[in-house]
């Protein structure tokens, strides 16, 4: 049908511009673009690999232990993913040796609706590091249809929180226990215990950005939108929070300039 | 939705068929495209309009905002405006596309001539301003307007200029701003270079190319860290368009031909190629944001908005990195890298506003007294001073109030913080050389296609990918492919008197309106569905501006 319509219109354009044709045809009637022009496409992959291995599956240490700009192909299970658009979808995924990050990984919408958690997929991309967080970009996959899978249980990390030893953890599902809801402060001094966007100048919908305690320490944590909308438990959950609660919190290790967890559920904690 | 779909098409065609047989109009129906002015404001009947604008994901903009309506509301208390707020350019021309299909256009709006060139692609969405800027009363420094308004002739011409399309006014401008390279001078100074006042290419590449060097224990001798990267590129689309601009090399006329692919950007791309290859240089789509490296101290040349300079700097207001990543050193504004430093070239930027048109003139007449009122020095200082825009009008310039701001340039770290005052003044300097590229419909993907070429070349080279005359040739077909760049519709030249359309193409144009603003509510709805703003940018805490900003 979208070629079909695609064609209609192609057709429909020409046949509207030959009917048009004269010197002063305004400027402004040209083909229309209904939507944005994508902003990145897969770079031309003619060539692999550095390595007799590129090509075949790594373990996570290796993975980490890979070179940036490198070819990876990793075998691995879906926790959760971001939500689909533009045949690109930005997926967690973790395996019993580590976690890794697929941002904008190619799928189709009917593929991204069978990246439930604990499905098992090959994941061929390219290892990158945006502002800390090391991920897989560009990747393309397949679906690994051996009966496998593997859906993580959260590692409680509190006692890493302000260690070096935390990074090693970076994408993993984990919890963190006894966190008191610190004030933020937007823009115009208030404070609140979460803002929309990271300095309140959001609305519902946006990102929710809120700070936490322990051991001394205060860290910003995230409810990605894209991953937990607001309709989720967790978003309202966060949107009721008060400034001296104390929760215990689930999400993924991600990193942006420092620790900055996708939080995907809190509970008061007991 | 599929039946309906085909049925609009089938009657889009059938118009366009019938529509073959156009006739020649005379010209009143030109004349009927632009505004007329209502002798008289009515002010005993009430007005609700809308206001979509877009802020940098800053509350004090938001709050500008909302001084500006609630001062504006006061002046004219059978007006009321209610505001829809945005942290994207994108999105608010999906919406509106979206809006043209239920006859739901906001009344004013923040936006940008290349997409104002695409809303033109309907019939009678966007109001030409020519008869409102010249009207008497309400015009431009009206006699009968409640508040200070500029006169056109204070406008800054090159802004109001880039405001105009097939010849006529479109939008007025409300903020401009421009790139700046901002520098770690203290490591420059250090490599042993003396910074000149206009930076060239070749200086730049030179000193990254210097800066590279490590110690035995792989720590970057000019910063002691494992991480540098010397030159970093915040929007890779300006970054193509200004180099091709400053060598006079093909981009795209002014009717839509696309230039792009031309000998010079073969070899841009392979210069490009080659420090990105040693780790020179980068880009903000790969590595992250220009600021944060260059606020740790593993960034000497970072090129972003003048629109960005609060977060630029040891001494920023804003710092998105850990307090123990911050680095102090001395920094230096200056504009982007030039090829001829002599005749420096600069992109302006930033948002301008257009009025959509409403069956009630008296509504449009409303929209553009708000519209007109964001021109005044209030709104106009307030704004520019919340980063390092640029007011759009010489009244406001030349106002005590702004020059008094100028002057306090270093004062504090906040409202008068000194890279973000010199970020404006670097664009005051340098009005006169800046530029911006050809409005019409396809121009905003043909600049998401020039900075796709820097990003696929930086991807590749980086994968260890030969870039020779081969792969470049693959690289243009590709990005021609994907951003439709061959589906462009050349035009006549935008400035000639375009003459009136025959009756049966108008109904033609409606119906190809029609069938692609189903097709952008289809697609809204889709998109809506799948809870996605979807412009696939990062959407880090830090994404305080635009790339057009």
């Amino acid at each position: 049908m979208k070629k079909l319509t695609a064609m209609l219109l192609v057709l429909a354009m020409v046949l509207a511009f030959a009917g048009c044709a004269k010197t002063e045809t305004p400027a402004a009637t040209t083909a229309p673009e209904t939507t944005a022009a994508p902003e990145t496409t897969a770079a031309p992959e003619t060539t692999v690999a550095e390595t007799e291995e590129a090509g075949t599956v790594m373990s996570h240490d290796a993975y980490v232990a890979a070179d940036m700009d490198t070819e990876v192909v990793v075998e691995t299970y879906v926790q959760a993913h971001q939500s689909w658009w533009d045949n690109k979808v930005t997926v967690y995924c973790q395996s019993p040796d580590g976690a890794y990050f697929l941002y904008e990984l190619a799928c189709s919408e009917e593929d991204a609706a069978k990246l439930v958690p604990g499905t098992k997929i090959r994941v061929t991309g390219y290892k990158g590091e945006w502002s800390g967080e090391v991920e897989i970009m560009d990747g393309t996959f397949e679906f690994v249809d051996d009966g496998d899978t593997y859906i993580a249980e959260a590692l409680d990390v509190t006692d890493l929180l302000g260690t070096d030893e935390l990074e090693k953890h970076q994408n993993e599902f984990v919890s963190f226990t006894g966190l008191t809801v610190e004030p933020s402060t937007d823009a115009n001094g208030n404070e609140a215990a979460f803002l929309y966007n990271w300095d309140g100048s959001g609305e519902k919908g946006n990102d929710l950005y809120f700070n936490v305690s322990v051991n001394g320490q205060t860290y910003n944590f995230c409810v990605e939108s894209y991953l937990c909308g607001q309709d989720t438990d967790v978003y309202k959950a966060v949107e009721a929070l008060k400034v001296g609660d104390v929760i215990n919190a689930e999400g993924f290790l991600y990193w942006y300039e420092g620790v900055n967890p996708h939080i995907t559920a809190i509970s008061v904690a007991e | 939705m599929k039946r309906w779909l085909a049925l609009i098409l089938a009657l889009a065609l059938a118009v366009s068929l019938t529509g073959c047989h156009g006739r020649r109009d005379t010209g009143e129906e030109v004349a009927a495209g632009l505004f007329t002015v209502p002798d008289t404001f009515d002010t005993a009947k009430d007005y609700e309009i809308t206001f979509w604008a877009k802020n940098d994901t800053n509350m004090t903009q938001v709050n500008i905002y909302k001084r500006a309506i609630a001062d504006f509301e006061a002046l004219y208390p059978n007006i009321t405006v209610n505001l829809r707020l945005y942290t994207d350019y994108g999105k608010i021309y999906n919406d509106v596309i979206t809006n043209i299909a239920t006859g739901t256009t906001p009344n004013v709006c923040i936006t940008y001539p290349d997409h104002i060139a695409t809303y033109l692609t309907g019939a009678d969405t966007v109001t030409a301003l020519d008869n409102l800027f010249t009207d008497e009363k309400y015009g431009l420094g009206g006699s009968e307007l409640r508040f200070d308004s500029p006169t056109q002739e204070e406008i800054i011409p090159q802004f109001l200029g880039e405001c105009r399309l097939n010849g006529h006014y479109y939008a007025i401008p409300y903020m401009r701003s421009t790139e700046a390279c901002y520098v770690n001078k203290t490591y420059v100074e250090k490599l042993g270079y003396q910074l000149p006042e206009v930076l060239t290419w070749d200086f730049v590449w030179e000193v990254s190319e210097a800066a590279m060097a490590k110690d035995a224990q792989g720590n970057y001798l000019v910063n002691g860290q494992k991480v540098l990267i010397p030159f970093i590129y915040k929007s890779t689309d300006n970054m193509m368009i200004q180099m091709l601009r400053q060598l006079d090399a093909g981009y795209s006329t002014a009717n839509g031909e696309v230039r792009l692919f031309n000998d010079t950007t073969s070899q841009l791309l392979t210069t490009i190629a080659d420090h990105a290859a040693t780790g020179a240089f980068n880009t903000f789509k790969l590595a992250g944001y220009p600021a944060n490296f260059l606020n740790a101290g593993q960034c000497i040349f970072a090129v972003d908005s003048t629109a960005g300079a609060t977060w630029m700097g040891s001494d920023a207001p804003l710092i998105d990195i850990a307090e123990d990543k911050l680095v102090s050193f001395e920094t230096a504004v200056l504009p982007i890298p030039q090829f001829d430093p002599e005749h420096p070239q600069m992109i302006s930027q930033g948002p301008s506003i257009c009025v959509f048109n409403k069956t009630d003139p008296q509504e449009v007449l409303a929209s553009w007294l708000f519209a007109q009122y964001l021109l005044t020095n209030d709104v106009q200082i307030a704004y520019s001073q919340t980063e390092g825009y640029v007011p759009v009008t010489a009244k406001a310039q030349d106002s005590p109030q702004y020059r008094d701001y100028l002057s306090r340039c270093g004062e504090d770290n906040d409202t008068h913080y000194r890279v973000k005052i010199e970020a404006a003044q670097l664009l005051m300097a340098n009005t006169d050389n800046t530029f911006v590229t050809p409005v019409f419909n396809g121009s905003a993907s043909l600049r998401s296609a020039a900075g796709q070429l820097i990003e696929n070349v930086n991807k590749s080279v980086r994968r260890k990918q030969e870039i020779n005359d081969g792969y470049l040739s693959q690289l243009y077909d590709e990005v021609t492919a994907l951003y439709r760049l061959d589906q462009i519709q050349t035009t006549a030249s935008g400035e000639q008197n375009l003459g009136p359309l025959p009756a049966a193409s108008k109904g033609l144009l409606l119906g190809l309106l029609a069938c692609w603003v189903v097709m952008g509510v289809y697609a809204a709805r889709e998109k809506f569905k799948n809870r996605s703003v979807g412009t696939g940018k990062r959407k880090e805490k830090s994404v305080n501006f635009s790339e057009n900003d």
